[in-house]
């Protein structure tokens, strides 16, 4: 069982109250660029056993979107936080180095 | 355990700035109850405030006030940015009463109803098994629960299968010590 925090309404959520919204922190791709980057960007997705960035939909409750840091293999949760941002902060960062030594923000992505 | 429908409610949906002093005023002022923080319901004997989401609060009122009463938050907010809407048709209220309202929801909802985290006043938007609920406690034996009126019978359904099943058991009250130790 998977549960995150809401930081919009600050509820403990049950993953069956949440939507997942799939990788997080994409860059959209615009109508000048090449197929390759539109293809990438409409498509192609990581796909990590390990530390994952994850958008999420509070749909049963606050009806607001937000981010998750967590470990796709062992469900560990590093931290949520909010939507309106284009890059993990530094904390969330910290925290996963600190637990992952040989992960970095960096080579992720 | 009774479950029942509480009929026609007056529920207007106001979105905005919850942190303007405006705002905030003409909320309380139609209601006469409390501004409510985020997780929280205040709601009186037939009027009330809802916290819905960091944008939105929900406003009950006697069903046909409803309309007077967007007319009035349409006059008082006049320059503010908002949006009031007569949602008084879209979700019907059915209340849970008896000795043990905690453990019915419990069976339904992915929701911690032990008194530490849920008490008179709390409100909570989830699910009962398939569909959207929100439910606020008006006190230890009597719970609010709200559904869009399309499933409302669905979640009737649910609460009176839930009520006659009896307690199950966990939550054990708080004068009778702290059983979670
Ligand atoms: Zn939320």
């Amino acid at each position: 069982m998977l549960m995150l925090h809401c930081p919009n309404c600050g509820r403990d959520v049950d993953e069956t109250d949440l939507h997942a919204g799939g990788e997080a922190h994409l860059r959209r791709e615009g109508a000048e660029a090449s197929a390759e980057a539109f293809e990438d960007y409409l498509f192609m997705r990581k796909n990590p056993k390990g530390v994952h960035f994850e958008r999420w939909h509070h749909t049963f409750g606050c009806g607001k979107w937000f981010h998750a840091a967590r470990d796709t293999a062992t469900l560990e949760v590093f931290g949520t936080y909010s939507a309106q941002t284009s890059e993990p902060p530094k904390e969330i960062i910290d925290r996963i180095a600190e637990k992952r030594p040989n992960w970095s923000w960096e080579s992720d992505t | 355990m009774r479950v029942r429908e509480t009929g026609l409610r007056g529920m207007i949906s106001l979105r905005g700035d919850l942190s303007d002093t405006v705002l905030r005023t003409c909320a309380t002022d139609l209601t006469g109850v409390a501004f409510p923080q985020a997780g929280q319901a205040m709601v009186g004997a037939d009027k009330g405030l809802v916290w819905m989401s960091p944008d939105e609060i929900l406003i009950l009122a006697p069903y046909s006030d409803a309309q007077q009463t967007v007319d009035m938050i349409q006059e008082r907010l006049k320059g503010i940015h908002f949006l009031a809407t007569n949602v008084s048709d879209a979700r019907s209220v059915i209340a849970v009463e008896g000795p043990f309202v905690r453990e019915v929801l419990a069976k339904l909802a992915p929701v911690d109803l032990h008194p530490h985290a849920f008490a008179p006043g709390s409100f909570y938007r989830s699910r009962l098994g398939q569909v959207a609920a929100a439910f606020w406690m008006r006190d230890d034996e009597n719970i609010e629960v709200m559904t869009f009126r399309s499933t409302a019978a669905y979640a009737f359904g649910l609460l009176a299968k839930a009520a006659e099943g009896g307690a199950v058991g966990h939550l054990v009250s708080d004068d009778a010590g702290d059983a979670r130790g």
